[in-house]
């Protein structure tokens, strides 16, 4: 089988991990980028550059080190900036995504009496039931601690987000809505337009988890006219501890701040203290600077290769696989079983084998993939399943990695004797 | 394989025809247990007459590791002392924590050493001991509870 679009045999290359040898004696076959994607040596590169020759605290020193450590931190800031369309001064370094969508949770639960942001009784936060919990316990919590009541979007049986009543669960009282671009679980993309038209005309602000969208396949903040979004660093090539929450300008500038300390000032007093201007505000502390260095290079990296070619190879791999698996007695795909509004991540279960047992013998193939609940316990709870099997895609795999996972699934069949 | 020092033969049975499987009887004490990494859920029973085990059963979902497990737990420790139990109980642990080191004493734990090749592999220790520590919480709370008169 040949992809006239990318070849990620040539990819796997820039890969240091894919020379390991796993257990069994197998080549890696590494279906859990959903989790987190492995690192291309350019990405370990620009860390051990940065440490190696401009290592020095960044906002802090007036030597050579520091001024190259400002660069180069304000540098990797543009690069993310401008690779989701918006503004050096709106985006925001966290360790995460998880961080980052608590950063606005707690930024909007410190809001003062009468602010834009304020919730109290009678108020609505709205999500989905396909969040993952870093995009769920957030603002359940900010819920409860408001007195404000959490809504959210059911799914299909098949798997997608049920907007049949979008109009009544985005009320007049709706304050934030927070919804995920990508299913961790289920795969599907979750199409946008009509809930940030809704979210707008009542006056609330649209919060997307990129997670899963921003590592694999183009995205505009601006296009979308979204207010916020969060992605982690480490899913998009990028080293772990870095993440991002992008806002809008107009937003943020209103908004309070979550970390407090070092960094984020402007004046400080024993009994008080002012704010510095966006983005530094809400970044207190000396920064994950080499990470952020790391993740220049990852988007870097991924621009270079071209997003939307990413995003077609994944959805050849996905078409591979959901066709192979559904042809398999006894292999139930869990969510969207065709190509519409679909990412790489296919979900699936193996009746009389739990998942922990079926990654426990693709392991020995050397096939990683993710079992159990993903993260996304009501979902799980609302598919009626105790947990998947997944396999996730990047633009590393191959249809060669396909074929070992659907020889894999038959090996668990036969070794579990069902 | 090394698949195979997991998943013993009589894992394997013990997963497809689990024993004391099913919650029944008039329970001294019941507790709930999950492994939150995975998801997998069980409650079990106990009915203890002063020191001496007389039931345990269970009901649960989870991997064929943790399934086995409490199955070839209930019936090692069923008609023990709560003493006698607890002491398999912490040899079971111990072999748990053994990176493969050790190969179990059979006189103790009988069946249960089949489980010996987990400890091998780091993911799964909390599959097979989850049941053992349900049922070490509900043994603990029932005496207890017996102490105090409130059976
Ligand atoms: C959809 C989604 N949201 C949020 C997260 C949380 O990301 P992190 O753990 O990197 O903060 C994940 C990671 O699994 C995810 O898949």
């Amino acid at each position: 089988m040949t992809f006239p679009l990318l070849d990620a045999h040539l990819i796997k290359k820039d890969f240091p991990i894919f020379d390991r040898v796993m257990r069994g004696g197998n080549q890696l076959v590494y279906l859990d980028s959903g989790a987190t994607s492995q690192k291309p040596l350019t990405v370990l590169d620009a860390e051990r550059q940065f440490y190696t020759q401009h290592n020095a605290a960044v906002h802090r020193g007036s030597y050579l080190l520091a001024e190259e450590a400002n660069e180069s931190y304000d540098n990797a800031r543009q690069v993310v900036a401008t690779f989701l369309g918006g503004k050096f001064e709106e985006t925001i370094f966290t360790k995460s995504a998880t961080e980052a969508l608590n950063l606005l949770a707690y930024s909007f639960g410190n809001s003062p009496h009468g602010d834009r942001f304020f919730l109290q009784p009678g108020d609505r936060i709205v999500v989905s039931e396909m969040e993952h919990h870093a995009n769920l316990i957030p603002w359940q919590q900010l819920a409860k601690r408001t007195g404000a009541e959490l809504a959210w979007f059911p799914i299909t049986s098949e798997g997608r987000l049920d907007q049949s009543e979008i109009n009544t669960l985005i009320n007049d009282r709706t304050k934030i809505v927070a919804i995920t671009h990508q299913s961790n679980v289920l795969g599907t993309i979750n199409p946008l337009s009509e809930l940030i038209a809704r979210t707008h005309e009542v006056g609330a602000v649209f919060v997307l988890d990129a997670c899963q969208s921003v590592p694999h396949f183009d995205i505009d903040v601006k296009e979308l006219d979204i207010d916020f979004l969060a992605f982690s660093g480490h899913k998009a090539l990028g080293p772990t501890g870095i993440g991002v929450l992008w806002g809008r300008e107009a937003l943020l500038e209103i908004m309070e701040p979550f970390l407090v300390g070092g960094s984020m000032i402007e004046t400080v007093t024993m009994t008080d203290s002012t704010w510095a201007p966006l983005p530094r505000r809400f970044e207190a502390g000396v920064p994950n600077m080499a990470q952020a260095v790391g993740l220049s290079a990852a988007l870097k990296y991924l621009d270079a290769v071209g997003l939307e070619r990413i995003h077609q190879h994944e959805l050849e791999l996905t078409r591979l696989a959901l066709g192979f698996l559904s042809e398999i007695p006894g292999v139930s795909i869990v969510g969207p079983t065709d190509l519409l509004d679909r990412g790489g991540v296919v979900s699936f279960t193996i009746d009389g084998v739990h998942p922990h047992d079926v990654g426990q013998v693709l392991d020995q193939h050397g096939i990683a993939v993710r079992t159990g609940h993903h993260c996304a316990w009501p979902l799980m709870r609302k598919l009626g399943v105790v947990g998947t099997t997944r396999a996730s895609f990047y633009l590393y795999n191959t249809p060669e990695d396909v074929e070992s996972l659907v020889d894999g699934v038959k090996s668990v069949q036969s070794y579990f004797k069902v | 394989m090394e698949l195979d020092s997991l998943y013993q033969e009589v894992i394997l049975d013990h997963y497809k025809r689990p024993f004391h499987k099913g919650l029944s009887g008039t329970p001294t004490k019941q507790v709930h247990h999950v492994n939150p990494s995975c998801g997998d859920e069980i409650t079990l029973n106990i009915e203890l007459d002063g020191d001496l085990i007389r039931d345990v059963n269970w009901d649960g979902v989870g991997c064929s590791i943790s399934q086995a497990s409490v199955s070839i737990m209930s019936e090692l420790l069923i008609g023990k002392s709560v003493d006698d139990a607890f002491k398999v109980v912490e040899e079971f642990t111990e072999l748990m924590q053994s990176k493969g080191s050790i190969l179990g004493n059979e006189e103790v734990l009988e069946d249960a050493v089949a489980f010996a090749g987990v400890s091998k592999f780091p993911a799964r220790i909390k599959c097979a001991l989850l049941g053992w520590m349900a049922f070490k919480d509900a043994a603990s709370q029932g005496l207890s509870q017996q102490v105090k008169g409130e059976k």
